[in-house]
């Protein structure tokens, strides 16, 4: 991210507030200047209005600069690299914290000795469907209730030893010396030479590949990168701390003895159920895994770990005193999210993550528009070189060959092949010679227009003439309803794997696919188009001599045509998501396999920038229908 | 000579719900050459069928129909039409309805021109040939749908209550337009009509008709078409003859619909 573009983006964030509140403020003037007609319903009071569409339009790419955190990174682009160290001291300190009830409710021993004695009372409760006998069961009783002491043995201050005491009592000293170290400004001293040429190397916000900056870069970053450090060290040394004493591991490896000889009184026992075996079975395997967490001593008295908790909210609210302005500047700028450290980078959380920024999209709008890079190698759109004989080849057919007197030649005694004249009407017909190229048309986008644009015509050209003898004859109606109204209903997708599988995955299949769905469009437009023309034009026109083709192409042609052009309007929204949709499916071109691929990749800007080509194709191909529309068809509705 | 010979008419529609509807009933008559037709009568009493199996648009169950001595099967140019909504082509310009019949028929494009722009100056629409249809009020639209009828040089001109949804300014207007084309051209015109004052003003001769079945109730020969090509309409109707033709047939029509309503 140059320092150039932020300007810009900067710019045009300030230029898009004052745009928006300029034409609210204009157009609040004009309702309150406008009271001609006071009426609420009026359609006609919807007419007009250009600045609501500024408003409108500055208001969605405010939006999106503002929750992408773009204008954020705009205004200051270094805030990420230090909030990044702030969460990395968030990190960092997350072990300690969660022993603590402060984003839980209960502390994290009180959690483990209430799941440990619901475990046991079930066992409890249980003990009668393992058909024990008095004496076993008994036995089985004593395991669980020593079980229990043991448990509860570590609750008790007694129990605790000195060593332990002594090693809490140093993790609070040395949270609470960090405490005093952040608040010293002095705190860590002048960065190493080391740091600075990292913090001068590491690229900026939203660098391909390199997300947010990791190192420090400004005292504030140094004091918590510092800090991150230590913290990331007491808790290690915490976690490492295990409130356990002699009598209480004799009193475990008691308890695995005991567990042992019960397993093998099970083993030893004949003439049990399959039920009763697999119940001491369960048994014995839910007691070995409470030992087990019970052996990790986690539990410490109630009020061991008092000090080491009071520290910790000292140090928070001395880190929150800390990180100052950068903070308020990130619950400001940017909206729907955090920043968060992990083991080993740090990362946009949120709206900012899935919202690319708009200045990063355009870039690489921008980056894979370049011809030479395009996306998977291919252009999104571009021309590419075809030569002439190819097409020639192609509209050529094969057949002619055959029509051609005379055989193909074959080889002399020397071994050679002479040509004849057969052999170059062969190569004529396959485009197997020599013509100069013409530039066509090639890409990504380019691959989906023509699909879409190829099934739009196929079932333009055969569904409007069937839609119209539908709309005329009985038979037509009758022989063909019932084909088109058993398909039209299946959603195209359906159809895909179908088709895709016939035709193949390549221009094929889905051209057919559109085709199929845009026929069954146009057929029902014409049809309708063809059916609501009224009788007395067409008396009108026999009447005047014409013919029943005259009256098909003059009269009911055109004025079945605001219906046919509205059903290529819809034909064309149905197309480009059945397109998209297949596209995705199968295939190695296209807009649908672009999007496919960079989701496949989490690459949200080639996501958006997908969808934003799709959305302006959209807008594109609207705009030409609303233009054709006023031009053919201005009578609509008026005859 | 183009005379229309209708000889013992019989049409009986086949009704959906079973049973069939007797829509006329022994309809005969002859109308000369030249001669201005009123047809008037209740609703239901099978005007627009007749007027559809003179143009050709369905077929008789039973008896002849001659144009000219030909026999009518299906329509043609010899059979003008004019509707009552215009039935107008909103897709095609004034100039471009007019020319309809002559460009179905290939005519040369600058005879084309030259009668459109001869038929428009006629009809009152001079200059206004490159203006869509839809932009027209139901008056001009009238006036094109004659000129667009006219210009095909029918025998016979059908009009079907062409006047019926127009306002009564236009409609008098409209009155003199036809009364004038009738005596400049000399056609045949038959005019269906609801209403007693145009079909007294508009018929040299007038048929009452009546319903169920559907027959020719009575025949008048009326001088008042020919008063109104020298007069002004309104003095026409003022006339007290006028007045009197009026009532009579009025109670004619009064008492029919009165014997419907008893019957149902």
């Amino acid at each position: 991210m140059s320092g150039y573009s932020g300007f810009i983006v900067g710019f045009l964030f300030i230029a898009l507030i004052i745009a928006c509140i300029c034409a609210t403020i204009y157009g609040r003037k004009l309702i309150r200047t406008e009271k001609t007609d006071a009426v609420f319903g009026n359609p006609t009071k919807a007419l007009g209005g250009w600045h609501w569409v500024v408003t409108g339009v500055s208001f969605i790419l405010l939006s999106w600069f503002y929750f992408s955190w773009d204008a954020a990174r705009a205004f200051n682009p270094k805030s990420a690299n230090e909030l990044c160290q702030i969460a990395k001291l968030d990190y960092a300190v997350n072990p300690i914290r969660t022993v603590f009830p402060i984003d839980d409710n209960y502390l994290r021993g009180t959690r483990l000795l209430q799941r440990e004695e619901a475990q046991l009372a079930g066992l409890e409760g249980n003990i009668d469907s393992l058909g024990l006998n008095d004496d076993k069961k008994a036995y089985a009783l004593l395991i669980i209730e020593s079980m229990r002491d043991a448990m509860t043995s570590l609750a008790s201050a007694e129990n605790l030893d000195a060593a332990t005491t002594q090693k809490l009592a140093g993790i609070e000293e040395r949270i609470n010396t960090l405490t005093d170290n952040m608040a010293d400004a002095a705190f860590p001293g002048a960065p190493t030479a080391k740091q600075i040429e990292l913090a001068e190397n590491q690229g900026h916000w939203g660098d391909p590949l390199n997300e947010i900056p990791l190192h420090p870069a400004s005292p504030r970053g140094y004091k918590f990168d510092a800090a991150a450090k230590e913290m990331r060290s007491i808790a290690r040394d915490f976690g490492r701390i295990r409130n356990t004493n002699a009598a209480f591991l004799a009193q475990i490896e008691e308890q695995k003895s005991r567990l042992k000889t019960f397993n093998q009184l099970t083993e030893s026992a004949t003439g049990l159920s399959d039920n009763e075996i697999s119940e001491r079975k369960d048994f014995s395997k839910t007691l070995t895994r409470v030992l087990r967490r019970i052996d990790d001593g986690l539990v410490f008295p109630p009020t061991a770990l008092t000090g080491i908790e009071a520290a910790l909210i000292a140090l928070d609210k001395e880190q929150r005193n800390q990180q100052g302005a950068v903070s308020l500047y990130a619950s400001l700028m940017m909206p729907g999210g955090s920043i968060d450290a992990g083991a080993s980078n740090c990362s946009e959380q949120g709206s900012g993550r899935w919202l690319p920024k708009p200045s990063d999209t355009i870039a690489t709008l921008a980056r894979i528009s370049d011809p030479d890079i395009g996306y998977k190698g291919f252009p999104l759109l571009w021309y590419k070189m075809k030569p002439v004989s190819e097409m020639i080849g192609f509209i050529v057919p094969d057949f002619i060959v055959s029509l051609v007197p005379g055989e193909f030649p074959r080889h002399d005694e020397s071994g050679l092949t002479t040509g004849n004249f057969k052999t170059s009407v062969y190569n004529f017909a396959t485009g197997n010679f020599d013509l100069f190229s013409v530039p066509v048309p090639a890409g990504h986008v380019w691959d989906s227009l023509l699909r879409v644009l190829a099934g739009l015509f196929f079932g333009i050209i055969l569904g409007v003439p069937l839609g119209l003898f539908m709309g005329l004859s009985r038979f037509c109606k009758g022989f063909f309803d019932p084909l088109i109204e058993l398909y039209r209903p299946v959603p195209p997708l359906a159809w895909a794997p179908l088709i895709l599988t016939i035709f193949g995955i390549n221009d094929d299949g889905k051209i057919f696919l559109l085709f199929m769905v845009a026929f069954a469009i146009m057929v029902i437009s014409a049809r309708t188009g063809a059916t609501g023309t009224a009788l007395s034009k067409i008396h009108a026109a026999h009447s005047l001599g014409a013919s029943n083709r005259q009256i098909l192409r003059r009269v009911i042609l055109p004025n079945s045509l605001p219906e046919i052009l509205t059903g290529i309007r819809i034909a064309i929204g149905v197309c480009w998501g059945t397109l998209v949709a297949a596209e995705m499916l199968a295939g190695t071109t296209g807009i649908g396999f672009v999007e496919n691929v960079a989701r496949k990749q989490s690459d949200y800007e080639i996501i958006w920038t997908t969808i934003i080509i799709l959305g302006l194709l959209g807008l594109i191909f609207d705009l030409i229908m609303r233009w054709v529309i006023n031009k053919v068809i201005p009578w609509r509705g008026k005859g | 000579m183009s005379d229309l010979v209708s000889d013992n008419l019989n049409m009986v529609f086949n009704v959906s719900t079973g049973g069939t509807v007797h829509a006329l009933k022994d309809v005969s008559f002859t109308l000369k050459q030249g001669e201005l037709l009123s047809v008037l009568g209740p609703s239901g009493c099978g005007k627009t069928t007749l007027l559809n199996i003179i143009a050709g648009f369905i077929r008789p169950t039973g008896g002849k129909l001659e144009l000219g001595g030909e026999e009518i099967d299906g329509p043609g140019v010899n059979r003008g039409m004019v509707f009552q909504q215009g039935a107008l082509f909103e897709w095609l310009t004034v100039a471009e309805n007019v020319a309809f019949g002559l460009e179905i028929k290939k005519t040369d494009p600058d005879v084309i021109n030259k009668k459109v722009e001869e038929w428009l100056e006629i009809v009152g629409l001079a200059g206004f040939g490159h203006v869509p249809t839809y932009q027209l009020s139901g008056g001009m639209q009238q006036r094109i749908a004659l000129a667009r009828c006219l210009i095909n040089d029918p025998d016979l001109i059908l009009m079907d209550e062409p006047l019926g949804a127009l306002d009564a300014l236009t409609r008098e207007k409209m009155q003199s337009l036809v009364l004038k084309i009738w005596k400049e051209t000399g056609k045949t015109i038959m005019i269906i009509t609801h209403s007693v004052e145009e079909a007294l003003l508009l018929g040299e001769r007038l048929f009452v008709m009546a319903p169920r079945p559907g027959r020719l109730h009575k025949e008048y020969r009326l001088p008042f078409a020919e008063q109104g090509l020298t007069q002004d309409l309104r003095d026409v109707k003022a006339t007290e003859e006028f007045g009197e033709t009026r009532e009579e047939i009025l109670t004619m029509i009064w008492n029919m619909e009165e014997e419907i309503m008893g019957q149902v």
